[in-house]
């Protein structure tokens, strides 16, 4: 199953590649990772999308938990949770396609930040299927480049992940 | 008080309580070397080989429950400690390692002697540091000592660029009395709830074991321990890395379990039906095949790392805590308890547990006309009166000092139980031998362990160790052989050396006692006459049988019951194999 572990974790070179040495030395598969510092610059926040059963991903909780920066850490699959992940796109355009890509952009509620005569860069925010299902919409041999951030989320109410 | 980096380091160390680093100079720690010269505080032992350092402060600590410390250089210095730290880290041994790191300005740029350490040391570590500020060294030491002496302990390294330690850089000095880490809170009390449920399921137990491991001795619990088993009266069984927590001339002791364990410590595990594991962390060499582990057992585990609980067995019972006062509480609720261990029950166990013991898994051929490597082990026991601190090496030699040295007491048996590292027998004897230089202290070997430390011969002669050096000599990789035996029909791959050195001139040339002992009525009076020698290191070249294989034995992707069993006696044959 899908998990999305978000970590705080000590802003210190080198706290994230404990994280991601953890994963390989104990062969956990790390599907997307996210990291920037939080409104504390002394902590950053790691959000880390992995698969696994439910012994594995209790062992990477675990030890997750075991490294010495590591402050604290959620499964956020485990309750009411948000997920939102960037991507930007780099499509080829003409003057046939534009407006059809433009539509495209507005069905997803996309936003265009670079226009060029033959290229739009697109802007578009949601959870990761979304943005599949973006990509699967635009003809393959159109598209430059791919980028996304990996998701990060967040949980619903009150609770939250802090010192 | 101001003070350079080199000086903080090395007060630093004082402040802290260290008696002994262990270590090898090089151009990085230079400074930090020049401190350590201005002063009689901290004493250095000077070892030849790195990872000599390391074993030897492991054994210090294993010995004395301190964190042992080592010093070493930038580069191969760093990448020599290497081994080790990852086998203190095995075997959850605290120890700090500080190496020298090139200066801040060239970190990166592939300068002389620059390993990134931090790097190489982070699978292998409980956590490291890199110094980038003089001013937060002393807490960073600090910090080091309490991570690695707290919660499950484990080695932590401080890498230190040679700038930091500037003799021309002075800054105020306070050593911290102690520190606080947002992020590491280590100490856990077991959880109420559970130790009450478990107490429950111990005392309704019909066929209950006690299996304990290395957390007893980290976690001081012998004591608990054997009030704990005392009071229920049930069969303990103790890992390789848990001897000695438990008495093992106590009459409940069923012997070490796992893959070189007795037939009746794997057959009660096997037909047992409550398991309290404490400290012990079902390691594969304990457990066999997962899936035929203790196929009829409720668990209980307790260990202070949650990491280790459910990591490959499944248990039925988990308690967090430190492993002291979790045995302390059980054994208040047993006393208060209206619940008694279920006599009839615990009787018919016994007897068949004593029907296990009657196949006597240990005998061995004792009126072979060669040495018997058992036998040897046997006269070390009777000549230091069971009382000895007993350092091994890996292989053979170390099943059979588990299996025929019966410890009483914690501590007392030093081996690289997890890493499995050759080479650490003779440096860790030396870290004992200073900690208790009125104790006797045997380091068990092979001639091949043996050769991977050798030489630290000369660190023993320059700081007056004497220590026993048993080389049981079977002029072969004894155990690599023994697999080759059983399970790639007797193909000796490379498991024998062409030529092996002639160990008494290589010991008298270290300005050692060399002995040579190859007939077994020799074996008595040459451990007498080591033994006697109390202030020489004696190296004793004991040629043993060849073919003696470690038995019993759980063979791979086997479960505890399927055990195979020395072939009867009397047809056994002493040949030399071709």
């Amino acid at each position: 199953m899908r998990h999305i572990i978000s970590i705080l974790i000590e802003n210190e070179s080198g706290a994230l590649s404990r994280v991601a040495g953890l994963f390989s030395a104990r062969g956990y598969n790390i599907e997307s990772l996210a990291v920037a510092v939080t409104e504390d610059p002394s902590l950053s926040r790691i959000t880390l999308v992995t698969r696994g059963s439910e012994d594995v991903i209790e062992q990477i909780t675990k030890q997750l938990n075991k490294l010495i920066d590591v402050v604290k850490l959620i499964d956020l699959v485990e309750s009411d949770h948000i997920e939102r992940e960037l991507m930007m796109v780099k499509i080829k355009t003409n003057e046939q396609t534009r407006a059809e890509i433009r539509s495209l952009a507005d069905i997803f509620r996309g936003k265009i930040l670079d226009v060029t005569p033959t290229s739009y860069v697109l802007e578009i925010t949601g959870p990761s299927e979304k943005l599949d299902a973006f990509v699967a919409a635009i003809a393959p041999e159109t598209i430059i480049e791919v980028v996304r951030s990996g998701p990060t989320g967040i949980s619903r109410g009150e609770k939250g992940l802090h010192l | 008080m101001e003070l350079s980096g080199g000086q903080i380091l090395v007060q630093s160390l004082k402040d802290e309580g260290v008696e002994y680093i262990f270590g090898y100079p090089g151009g990085a720690v230079l400074h930090l070397y020049d401190a350590l010269f201005q002063q009689d505080d901290v004493k250095h032992i000077l070892v030849r080989h790195e990872q000599g350092a390391t074993h030897a402060a492991d054994g210090y600590a294993r010995a004395t429950g301190r964190p042992g410390v080592v010093l070493v250089t930038s580069g191969p210095g760093a990448t020599n400690a290497i081994t080790g730290i990852a086998t203190a880290y095995m075997d959850s041994i605290p120890m700090v390692v500080i190496s020298g790191q090139v200066s801040l300005p060239v970190i990166g740029s592939d300068a002389f002697q620059e390993v990134d350490m931090v790097g190489i040391s982070r699978p292998c570590v409980k956590h490291n540091f890199l110094v980038k500020d003089v001013t937060k060294l002393a807490e960073t030491i600090k910090k080091a000592f309490y991570v690695a002496t707290s919660g499950r302990p484990g080695p932590v390294v401080v890498d230190v660029p040679k700038d930091i330690t500037d003799p021309k850089i002075k800054v105020p000095y306070k050593y911290p009395k102690k520190v606080t880490m947002r992020s590491y809170n280590p100490a856990v009390s077991g959880h109420k709830g559970q130790i009450k449920k478990a107490v429950e399921l111990l005392l309704a137990a019909q066929k209950p074991v006690i299996y304990s491991g290395g957390g007893v001795v980290l976690g001081e619990a012998s004591a608990e321990l054997t009030e704990f088993s005392h009071l229920l009266g049930y069969p303990v069984t103790n890992t390789l890395m848990g001897l000695g927590a438990y008495p093992a001339t106590d009459k409940q002791f069923i012997g070490m379990l796992g893959m070189h364990g007795t037939y009746e410590a794997n057959m009660a595990m096997h037909e047992s039906d409550v398991i309290i594991a404490i400290g012990a962390r079902f390691d594969d060499r304990v457990t066999g095949k997962l899936d035929l582990f203790c196929p009829y057992a409720k668990i209980i585990h307790i260990d202070i790392d949650p990491a280790s609980i459910s990591k490959t067995v499944k248990v039925d019972i988990p308690i967090v805590g430190e492993v002291k006062p979790v045995l302390e509480q059980m054994i208040g609720l047993i006393k208060d308890s209206k619940a008694k261990p279920n006599k009839k029950a615990l009787d018919a166990w016994w007897h068949q547990i004593d029907q296990w013991r009657a196949v006597q898994c240990l005998e061995y051929d004792r009126g072979s006309l060669l040495i018997k490597p058992q036998y040897v082990i046997e006269q070390l026991y009777e000549v230091t009166k069971g009382d000895a601190y007993v350092t091994s090496d890996v292989g053979q030699h170390q099943m059979w000092a588990a299996q025929y040295y019966p410890f009483d007491k914690p501590r007392r048996w030093i081996n690289s139980g997890g890493l499995g590292t050759m080479g650490f027998g003779l440096p860790a004897a030396i870290g004992v031998k200073l900690a208790f230089p009125d104790a006797e202290v045997a380091c068990v070997t092979g001639e091949a362990s043996i050769q991977m430390c050798i030489q630290e011969l000369s660190t023993a002669l320059q700081f007056k160790t004497p220590i026993k050096i048993i080389n049981l000599n079977n002029r072969y990789m004894g155990m690599v052989r023994q697999w080759q035996e059983f399970t790639y029909e007797s193909r000796y791959s490379h498991s024998y050396m062409d030529t092996i050195p002639e160990f008494v001139q290589l010991a008298e040339a270290y300005g050692h006692v060399g002995l040579r002992i190859d007939k077994p009525e020799e074996v008595r009076p040459a451990l007498e006459k080591a033994f006697a020698m109390r202030d020489r290191t004696v190296f004793l070249d004991i040629i043993t049988d060849r073919t003696e294989n470690v038995y019993p034995m759980i063979e791979a992707g086997k479960g505890h019951h399927d055990m195979k069993l020395r072939a009867a006696p009397g047809t056994s044959t002493d040949r030399e194999l071709a």
